[in-house]
């Protein structure tokens, strides 16, 4: 097929990322490892704005980079309180194993 | 697409790879940071500057240590005697290579049409500043708010009980 995109290989190593976050928030039990695999995935989305940024039509815009900047702010928020609410799990019910959180009554 | 892109690449999905597979989590979180830092790098190759610095600064410099805090807060770093992989973990491993296979797929399947290696853009940290304090005030004003929220209601949810209240 010739000279290939370069933004085939992001696209790709975006998509593997998403899928190998996935999969960790998936089949993990640990709370903390299930937030870990959704990081990994709002990344991928990351990467692939601003792959599509770089190598769209109109990259002074700005605009793709924005949406990451943004993005990155949004996922720092969400990890912080997300890692609050496991730490107060972890006090309430002594565990982080999300198997053993079956129950919405403390 | 150079040398370098594959080396950073192999970085990053070797570090995400270990992050979620690893047993100890104290190593798991440390396998993320790698994969954090290859897609700094990622993004630097891309030639954006800013958000490549921005995503060491917040990923690396606060979210991996705010996860290293938690794993040492919950005692993360002792294994369970069940395992570290849910019940259903083959469903899991399913799903995610079913959506892996769909997104690689859609993305061999249009990559004849994706556009050629074009001239880099030139984006200086003014031009930046300056699209955030112009077209982009509000969206800026909002992740202000929301940060704000997100710090109160994150010391809130952690705090300590009080004994009584309960």
């Amino acid at each position: 097929m010739g000279m290939a995109s370069p933004l085939v290989g992001y696209l790709l190593v975006a998509a593997l990322v998403f899928a190998i976050g996935l999969a960790g928030a998936l089949t993990r039990r640990n709370a903390i490892l299930v937030l870990i695999g959704i990081e990994l995935m709002l990344n991928a989305a990351n990467l692939n704005l601003i792959a599509f940024w770089r190598y769209g039509p109109h990259p002074e815009t700005l605009t793709g980079m924005m949406f990451a900047i943004f993005s990155i702010a949004v996922a720092a928020a969400e990890a912080a309180v997300g890692l609050g609410l496991v730490i107060s799990i972890y006090r309430h019910a002594k565990t982080t194993d999300l198997e053993q959180m079956n129950r919405m009554k403390g | 697409m150079g040398f370098a892109f594959y080396i950073v690449s192999a970085l990053t999905i070797g570090g995400a790879l270990a992050a979620v597979l690893l047993k100890n989590l104290v190593h798991c979180a440390l396998a993320l940071t790698l994969a954090f830092l290859g897609l700094a790098l990622l993004f630097l190759q891309l030639d954006a500057q800013f958000a490549g610095f921005a995503q060491i600064l917040v990923y690396i410099g606060a979210v991996a240590i705010l996860v290293v805090f938690a794993i040492l807060l919950t005692r993360g770093s002792e294994l369970p005697k069940e395992g570290v992989f849910s019940k259903t973990w083959p469903a899991g491993l399913a799903i995610a290579a079913a959506v892996f296979a769909v997104l690689g797929w859609a993305v061999l399947r249009v990559a004849p049409w994706l556009p050629q290696e074009m001239a880099t853009p030139s984006v200086t940290v003014h031009q930046i500043g300056v699209e955030l304090m112009g077209r982009y005030v509000l969206p800026l004003e909002i992740v202000a708010v929301l940060l704000t929220a997100a710090l109160l209601g994150a010391v809130i949810v952690a705090m300590h009980e009080k004994e009584g209240a309960r």
